[in-house]
C-alpha cells in the first residue's frame, strides 16, 4: 500500500513540470500586452516610455528563459510572486477567492452524491420501468443544460416567483460573507449556484451509477450471491454498489476538481468572487503570473483529487490494495 | 454651502452661441433630472451601488485609467476644482472643491492662483494645505522617475505649480489655453497627502488616504468597497449618507437583477435601452431613469498605410456610404448610442451645428446622393466590390452593434466587410502593430474638453494612441493653432477647419454616433444628477435616500 501511494505521489512532479512549461508558453503566444491594456483601456494617450517602464516594473523586459526560470523557481519555493495586474501577492489573490469556490464545489458534490447514487441505483434496479424512464429523463436534461443558463433561469424564476407572491422581487445576496460569519446569508448566496451546478454534476453521476450498476448486477458473483439466498439489500449494498461505485468515484472526483476552477460563467452569473471569475480576469488582462499560478493550482487540485481517487479505489477494491 | 463661483475668464470669452448652448445643456439636464429641487435632503442610510467592472488594478488615481477606479474611490477624495455636482451637464463652468473661489487668470491667461480652504483634514488627521495640492499636481504633471502618470500629456501647457504659502496654489502656464481649466477639473486628480508621497510615491497604489466626503472603511478584494461618512467634511451638510457599499459586478444581468431586487440602488456607468425598459416594466414608479449624451463615441479608423485605404477616395467612399441620420434612431433602441455628431461632444459650444455637419462627408442629408458619390469614388479608385475585414473589440455595448450596422451600410455600395471580434489585448496589439484594415475604436473622455478630447484624431507623431497610420503636419499645425487660440469665435472656426480636414478632406477617421448614457436608479435615490461622463460626479456627497 505504501509503495502504491508513493508511486502516485511521485508521478505528480512530471505532471506539474509539464503543465508549467505548457502554460508559460501558451500565455506568451496570446497576442497583446498587459501594459498596453492597462495604460490604454481608459482611452488616453500614453508614451512608449510608459510602456517600457511598465515592462521593467513587471519584469517583462527580461529574457524569456530568465522569466521561465523565475516562474519555476517560484513554484518550488512556493513564492508565486505578485499579480501583474493588481500588484498584490498571487497567494492573497487566490486565497481570497478559494473559499467560495471550494464551498460551492463541496455543496454541489454533496448534492450530487445525495441525488446521483440513490437515484442511479434505483434506476438500474427498476430498469425500463416508468421510474427508470423518469430518472433517465431528468439525468439527460441535466447533462444537456448548461449550468450557467440554468443559473440565469433560476435567478429569474426566484425574482418572478417572489414578486408574484409578495409583490417585491427577492434574490440571494450578491456580496459574499464567509460561512462562519453569517451562515444564513452565506447559504442563501451559495445554495442556488450549488444547486444549479450540482444538478449537472448529479445528472452525469446518475447516468454513470445506473450503467455500472446494470453491469455489476449481471456479474456472476451477484448471481452466486442470489443463489446462496442472500438478502437483496445485502447483495445490492455490500456486493453490487461497492463495486459499481469505482467509476462513479472517479467521475465525482474529476468533476469536483473541475468545479474549483471551472465555474467560469456560473460564478459571473451569480456574482461569486471565486477562482473561475479570477481566471477569466487574469487571462483577459494577460496577467501572466496570476494565470500561471491559477493553472498550477488547478493542476495540483486535479492531481491531488486523482490521488485521493486512487486511494479510494484501494479502499473500495482490495485487489488494488494487495496487487 | 457650496462655492458656486463661475470661471469668469471663460464666461467672458464665450459669445452668444455659447450662451445658447449652455442654456440647451441646462434644459437637457433639468429635463433629465428626477425629483424636485424643493425636496429637503434626508440624512442617513447606506447607499449600495454596483460597480460595473472588475476591481481596478490599483487604488492610485493618478496612475490608472479605468472608470472602475473612480467608481471605487472617488468618494474618499477631494479635488481642486470640478463640474457643478448639481448640474454636471453644464460642460463649461467649473466650481471649487478644495479652493475657495474660482480665480480670474492673470498674466495674459498664463497664471491661475487658487486659495485653498482651511481646516480640512485627511482621514489620518493630517491638515490639508496648499503643499499637498502642489505635491499632488506635481506628481501628475511631472511624475518622478519610476512613477507612472496616466494623464501627464494633458498638462503640457503647465510650466510649474507652486505654493507660496499654506493656503495658496499657483499654476504658471507656458501659454494661455482654454484647455487648462477643464483639464484641471479631471476627476482622477485626487488630492494626496504630501508626507505620504514624499516617503513612498507608490503608497497610494495599495492604500486610500483622502479628505473627501467619506472615510475609507474596508475593501474586500475583488468584491466590494465600503465607506462611512466623514464627519468633518468641508461642504456644509454633506454628505447625507451614513455610508456606502460599492459591489463589483462585470456581468450586466447581475446588475439589472440586483437593482430589480433592491440589492443595489443603481449603477453609475449606464445600461442599454433593453435592460432599462425591462426594469421600468418590472418596477414601475420604483425606478427613475436619467439620460444624457455621453462624452464617448465610436470612431472607425481605416489603416491609411494599407492599400486601398491609403487612397482618400476609398476612405471617403466608405464614410459616404454610412447613413448616420437614419441609423441613429433605429440603433438607439437597442444600443447605447443616440446622437449624430462630429469630432466634438454634441453638448459643447465648440461642436458643429447640424447645418455645419451636413456639409461633411458621412453626414450629407441626402443618403442616395451620398452613396452615388461613394460608388463613383470607388470606381474611380478601382476599388469596386471591395472586400476587407473589420476589426472590432469584444465589447457588446456598443462596439459590436456599431460594427454590425456599418457592415450592412457598406453592403449598400457593394462593399463586403466581415467582422473580426477579438478581446481587448489582441485588439490593442493589432492596432498598435498596424495589423488591420479597418477598426472600430472609441474615443471616451471625462470632463468635456474638446481641445484635449479631439487629440485622438491627430497623427501618431502628436498623439501616440492614434492608429490610422497617417502622417500629416498640416493637421498638427491646425490643431496647435487652435490649442493656443483663446478667442472663442476664432477657436471655433479653427475647430471647424480641423474637423473638416480630418473628416471631409482626408477622411482619416470617421466618428460614429455619440453614446447615450442611461442610468436607472431606485426612486428613493435623490440628489445625484447625470453628467456627460461616467468619470465625473462620483463622490456621492450630494446623494440622499428618501426612505
Amino acid at each position: 500500500m505504501y509503495r502504491y501511494i508513493m508511486t502516485r505521489v511521485l508521478s505528480v512532479f512530471p505532471t506539474l513540470i509539464g503543465a508549467a512549461v505548457l502554460v508559460f508558453i501558451l500565455m506568451r503566444l496570446i497576442p497583446g500586452d498587459i501594459c498596453v491594456v492597462r495604460l490604454g483601456s481608459g482611452g488616453g494617450s500614453f508614451s512608449e516610455h510608459s510602456v517600457q517602464m511598465c515592462h521593467a516594473e513587471l519584469g517583462l523586459n527580461r529574457p524569456i528563459l530568465l522569466q521561465f526560470a523565475s516562474f519555476v523557481w517560484g513554484i518550488f519555493t512556493l513564492n508565486l510572486g505578485n499579480s501583474m495586474w493588481s500588484g498584490k501577492p498571487v497567494v492573497l489573490e487566490i486565497a481570497t477567492r478559494l473559499p467560495i469556490s471550494i464551498e460551492i464545489a463541496l455543496l454541489a458534490a454533496v448534492i450530487a452524491i445525495l441525488v446521483a447514487i440513490p437515484l442511479g441505483t434505483i434506476s438500474a434496479l427498476k430498469q425500463n420501468t416508468w421510474l427508470d424512464l423518469a430518472v433517465r429523463t431528468v439525468a439527460i436534461a441535466g447533462i444537456a443544460t448548461p449550468s450557467f443558463w440554468l443559473g440565469i433561469l433560476s435567478i429569474i424564476a426566484v425574482l418572478d416567483i417572489t414578486q408574484a407572491i409578495s409583490g417585491t422581487p427577492w434574490m440571494p445576496p450578491i456580496d459574499y460573507v464567509p460561512l462562519w460569519q453569517d451562515p444564513i446569508r452565506n447559504l442563501s448566496m451559495t445554495l442556488l449556484p450549488a444547486l444549479t451546478v450540482g444538478y449537472r454534476y448529479a445528472a452525469v453521476s446518475m447516468r454513470m451509477t445506473r450503467s455500472t450498476m446494470l453491469e455489476v448486477m449481471r456479474e456472476d458473483y451477484i448471481r452466486t450471491a442470489r443463489s446462496k439466498g442472500l438478502l437483496r439489500r445485502i447483495i445490492i449494498n455490500r456486493h453490487a454498489l461497492k463495486n459499481a461505485l469505482l467509476p462513479v468515484v472517479t467521475l465525482l472526483g474529476i468533476e469536483f476538481a473541475f468545479l474549483i476552477g471551472g465555474l467560469v460563467v456560473t460564478e459571473q452569473v451569480f456574482n461569486l468572487n471565486g477562482i473561475g471569475r479570477l481566471f477569466v480576469l487574469a487571462v483577459q488582462n494577460q496577467d501572466y503570473t496570476l494565470t500561471q499560478a491559477l493553472v498550477m493550482l488547478v493542476v495540483v487540485i486535479f492531481v491531488l483529487t486523482n490521488l485521493v481517487i486512487d486511494l479510494l479505489y484501494a479502499w473500495l477494491d482490495p485487489r488494488i490494495r494487495f496487487a | 454651502m457650496r462655492t458656486t463661483t463661475c470661471a469668469k475668464s471663460l464666461a467672458t470669452r464665450l459669445t452668444k452661441s455659447l450662451a445658447t448652448a449652455c442654456l440647451g445643456a441646462v434644459i437637457v439636464a433639468t429635463t433629465a433630472s428626477p425629483g424636485s429641487a424643493e425636496e429637503t435632503p434626508k440624512r442617513g442610510g447606506i447607499l449600495t451601488y454596483m460597480i460595473p467592472a472588475d476591481a481596478p488594478p490599483s487604488f492610485d488615481a493618478h496612475r490608472e485609467t479605468t472608470y472602475a477606479l473612480v467608481h471605487t474611490i472617488a468618494p474618499f477624495y477631494s479635488v481642486l476644482i470640478r463640474l457643478n455636482p448639481s448640474n454636471p451637464s453644464d460642460t463649461t463652468h467649473f466650481f471649487c472643491d478644495l479652493c475657495t473661489t474660482m480665480p480670474t487668470p492673470s498674466d495674459d491667461g498664463k497664471t491661475y492662483t487658487f486659495k485653498i480652504r482651511e481646516g480640512i483634514k485627511f482621514q489620518d488627521g493630517t491638515p490639508l494645505t496648499a503643499a499637498d495640492v502642489v505635491a499632488t499636481w506635481n506628481a501628475i504633471i511631472f511624475p518622478p522617475q519610476g512613477v507612472s502618470s496616466a494623464r501627464e500629456t494633458w498638462y503640457t501647457m503647465v510650466d510649474k505649480v507652486e505654493a507660496p504659502d499654506a493656503t495658496t496654489v499657483v499654476f504658471r502656464l507656458k501659454y494661455a489655453t482654454n484647455a487648462f481649466l477643464p483639464a484641471l477639473a479631471d476627476p482622477y486628480a485626487m488630492i494626496y497627502e504630501k508626507n505620504i508621497l514624499d516617503k513612498d510615491p507608490h503608497w497610494y497604489e495599495k492604500n486610500v488616504m483622502g479628505s473627501g466626503p467619506f472615510w475609507f472603511t474596508s475593501y474586500d478584494l475583488g468584491q466590494s468597497i465600503k465607506g462611512e461618512r466623514n464627519p468633518g467634511y468641508y461642504h456644509a451638510g454633506e454628505p447625507y449618507l451614513d455610508g456606502f457599499v460599492g459591489i463589483f459586478s462585470p456581468k450586466q444581468a447581475v446588475r439589472v437583477d440586483a437593482i430589480r431586487a433592491d440589492r443595489a440602488a443603481m449603477e453609475f456607468r449606464g445600461l442599454p435601452p433593453a435592460a432599462v425598459n425591462q426594469l421600468q416594466q418590472q418596477l414601475g414608479d420604483k425606478i427613475t431613469v436619467q439620460t444624457s449624451d455621453w462624452n464617448c463615441g465610436n470612431l472607425i479608423t481605416p489603416n491609411s498605410r494599407r492599400k486601398p485605404f491609403d487612397d482618400v477616395r476609398v476612405r471617403r467612399a466608405l464614410l459616404l456610404a454610412i447613413d448616420q441620420w437614419r441609423g441613429a434612431p433605429a440603433l438607439s433602441k437597442i444600443a447605447d448610442v443616440k446622437t449624430v455628431g462630429g469630432i466634438v461632444f454634441p453638448g459643447s459650444p465648440l461642436a458643429a451645428t447640424k447645418p455645419e455637419l451636413e456639409k461633411l462627408a458621412g453626414f450629407w442629408p441626402d443618403i442616395e446622393k451620398s452613396r452615388t458619390e461613394a460608388r463613383r469614388l470607388l470606381k474611380e479608385a478601382g476599388a469596386e466590390g471591395l472586400t476587407f475585414e473589420l476589426l472590432n473589440r469584444n465589447v457588446d455595448q456598443p462596439y459590436k452593434y456599431v460594427g454590425t450596422w456599418i457592415i450592412d451600410e457598406w453592403s449598400k455600395i457593394g462593399v463586403h466587410a466581415t467582422q473580426k471580434v477579438v478581446p481587448t489585448g489582441p485588439w490593442f496589439e493589432a492596432m498598435r502593430d498596424g495589423n488591420f484594415a479597418v477598426v472600430v475604436e472609441a474615443n471616451c473622455n471625462g470632463v468635456v474638453n474638446p481641445l484635449m478630447d479631439t487629440q485622438k484624431y491627430l497623427p501618431r507623431a502628436a498623439f501616440t494612441e492614434n492608429y490610422g497610420g497617417y502622417v500629416d503636419q498640416a493637421e498638427i499645425d491646425i490643431y496647435n493653432k487652435m490649442l493656443k487660440e483663446t478667442d472663442f469665435e476664432k477657436q471655433r472656426a479653427l475647430m471647424r477647419q480641423y474637423e473638416t480636414y480630418v473628416i471631409d478632406t482626408q477622411a482619416y477617421e470617421w466618428p460614429m454616433l455619440w453614446w447615450n448614457r442611461i442610468i436607472p436608479e431606485r426612486s428613493y435615490v435623490k440628489g445625484w444628477k447625470i453628467g456627460p461622463s461616467h468619470y465625473v460626479n462620483q463622490d456621492l456627497a450630494n446623494i440622499w435616500l428618501d426612505k
